[in-house]
């Protein structure tokens, strides 16, 4: 993440600014970066930019990346834990040619991970920066539409209505159904949501040595979990979060306590449940771990 | 003159202790829309306990009136304080918004006309009358749903219907759930705009029979609008009387309602049925 301008851009692709956004764009989204970090959990309205793919693809997630991105880093994108997604791919692709970046598929070998609906397995050391993908960043929005009143609800802390949220879900549910976007509270302040990653991936922030940050394109907000920040899941004292449990191990690397995608296999009901985070997964394998269904072929599994 | 005023009621009153002192003070408060008038320097006291009905023509100033008095709308000129919980006189335009919007959600209540106006109407009537509750910090889902359904048997509504959204009640179920959500608090205030205005004769009977006893079993203080003097009547002890913004008389219920003294107060009763 050194702050390296354009002057870096390698000579073969001349023809972009480095990291596709001009430098004055790139500022001012650093300085709305800047801004969240110094105000965990707050949504900073920001210019988003037209980027060379749709809104719904990751646009806030690429800006922020661009933002932040020097020659030095070694990107991984994922979506749904997985690397190999168009998606993933294509985003990886961009910024190999924009920036003439390394990238990796290997959770530890990266700087920078940008994401879509999670966070991955292995645990996110210091110096990390996570950038999520938020299709919609306000967690108030869909019991409160209106933007002037949401705004003054997060200025003045009244958060009722979080809990009213979740009150429905267990009168109507009997528990807290929620599973993803699960809203948190972050350092004591602020009500956040974490993008739709599974509500698994909550206890992950809380204190993670990683930066956190969040890039909404469309809804044009940027927000921020700087590292060791306090971010604790909304709940119940008679119903307190719970993330979800699978009753058996990877199939293909027996990983417990990871989270799980359920991949048909067959026309006939053939089915496995197998780690969604494909680097964690490999990674098990290579060291020699072997699930029920490791011999086989991941790519009829995927 | 039509115009003349006529204020009684307050000149006995010496401010004392807390509970001798007006729970709500206005004074010379008026709210100018550019070149309309809304209300015009208007002043009155409402104590513990009381309620004051505001009555009028239509376009005469009630619901500016309650809304500035509510501190929903600011006003041109004028002040609004308010006897806190803890006794000390509150500036409700000098408090800071947190502060305002605290005192709303708590220690005042608000019933609409149009019960969609105060209702979520997406979300069940449990979680309706639960939200003040959870705004102010309660977390145990079991002791909030007691909590709602005790208040949805007080405004008889079935206990099976604490599930149902509200889009599924009757225009008076509506009204009675949106009393249940601003009463669930215990406010010592609440303000009411014809808050029996769009239902039929019979569903308004009962709900004032309702209102009626809810008032007094929690000595409720009770700022009600309405242009209908029946139910003025019935539920309020003091009536303020507007016409054209201003107050034009004012006095006990009965003394008002059976020996109106402004010419316009005059033609007003003369112009109801007696009840
Ligand atoms: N937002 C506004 N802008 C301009 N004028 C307004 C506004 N609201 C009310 N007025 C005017 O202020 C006066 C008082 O209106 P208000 O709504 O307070 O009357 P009301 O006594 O509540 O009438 P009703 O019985 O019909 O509800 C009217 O002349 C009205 O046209
Ligand atoms: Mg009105």
């Amino acid at each position: 993440m050194s702050a390296q301008i354009a002057t870096d851009a390698a000579p073969a692709i001349a023809s972009y600014n480095f990291a596709y956004l001009d430098e004055q764009t790139k500022r001012m989204i650093r300085r709305a970066i800047l801004k969240a970090i110094a105000i965990p959990g707050y949504q900073v309205p920001f210019a988003s930019r037209e980027m060379p793919m749709p809104y719904g693809w990751g646009t806030g997630g690429v800006q922020v990346t661009a933002a932040i991105i020097g020659p030095e880093d070694v990107l991984k994108v994922i979506d749904q834990g997985a690397d190999d997604t168009t998606n993933a791919v294509s985003i990886r692709a961009f910024f190999a040619k924009v920036a003439n970046v390394a990238t990796t598929t290997r959770t530890m070998e990266a700087t920078i991970i940008q994401t879509r609906h999670r966070i991955p397995e292995t645990k996110l050391s210091a110096g990390q920066v996570l950038v999520y993908q938020v299709p919609i960043p306000e967690p108030l929005r869909f019991l409160e539409p209106r933007e002037t009143e949401t705004r003054k609800m997060h200025a003045l802390e009244e958060y009722g209505l979080m809990h009213v949220k979740l009150y429905e879900d267990i009168a109507r549910h009997g528990e807290i159904s929620t599973t993803y976007a699960y809203p948190v509270m972050v350092e004591g302040r602020y009500v956040m949501d974490p993008s739709p990653t599974p509500k698994f991936d909550n206890p992950k922030m809380h204190r993670s040595e990683a930066l956190q940050l969040f890039g909404a394109g469309r809804e044009k907000r940027i927000y921020a979990v700087p590292p060791f920040t306090e971010v604790v899941s909304l709940d119940f004292e008679d119903h307190p979060f719970e993330i979800q449990t699978f009753d058996r191990p990877c199939a293909l690397c027996a990983a417990e306590n990871v989270y799980l995608d359920e991949v048909v296999l067959d026309d006939s009901g053939g089915r496995m449940f197998v780690c969604s985070d494909t680097d964690h997964c490999e990674d098990r394998r290579a060291q020699g771990h072997r699930g029920e269904m490791a011999g086989h072929p991941l790519e009829t599994a995927k | 003159m039509s115009d003349e005023i006529l204020i009684e009621g307050d000149a006995g009153f010496a401010a004392v202790a807390a509970s001798e002192r007006p729970l709500l003070s206005v004074s010379g408060l008026s709210k100018i829309y550019g070149a309309r008038i809304g209300c015009i320097d208007v002043s009155f006291d409402v104590w513990p306990g009381e309620v004051l009905a505001i009555v009028g023509e239509s376009g005469s100033g009630k619901t500016t009136l309650l809304n500035c008095i509510s501190s929903r709308l600011a006003p041109t000129t004028g002040t609004v304080s308010y006897q806190m919980r803890d006794g000390r006189m509150g500036d409700v335009f000098r408090m800071s918004e947190a502060e305002r919007r605290h005192l709303m959600r708590t220690d005042w209540g608000f019933v609409h006309q149009n019960p969609i106006d105060g209702l979520r109407m997406s979300v069940s009537a449990g979680a309706n009358v639960g939200e003040r509750l959870m705004a102010v910090g309660q977390r145990h889902y079991g002791s909030i749903r007691a909590e709602a359904s005790e208040w949805l048997g007080r405004v008889e509504i079935d206990a099976d219907r604490i599930d149902d959204q509200p889009r599924a009640f009757s225009g008076g179920m509506r009204q009675r759930l949106q009393i249940a959500r601003n009463l669930v608090t215990e406010p010592r205030l609440v303000f009411m705009d014809e808050p029996t205005g769009g239902l039929d004769v019979s569903v308004q009977a009962r709900l004032l029979d309702l209102l009626r006893g809810l008032v007094s079993d929690l000595g409720l203080s009770v700022i009600i609008v309405t242009h209908d003097l029946a139910v003025a009547r019935l539920l309020s002890d003091r009536i303020l009387v507007m016409k054209e913004g201003r107050v034009i008389e004012s006095g006990l219920t009965d003394r008002v309602l059976d020996d109106p003294r402004a010419p316009y107060t005059q033609l007003l009763v003369s112009s109801i049925l007696q009840v």
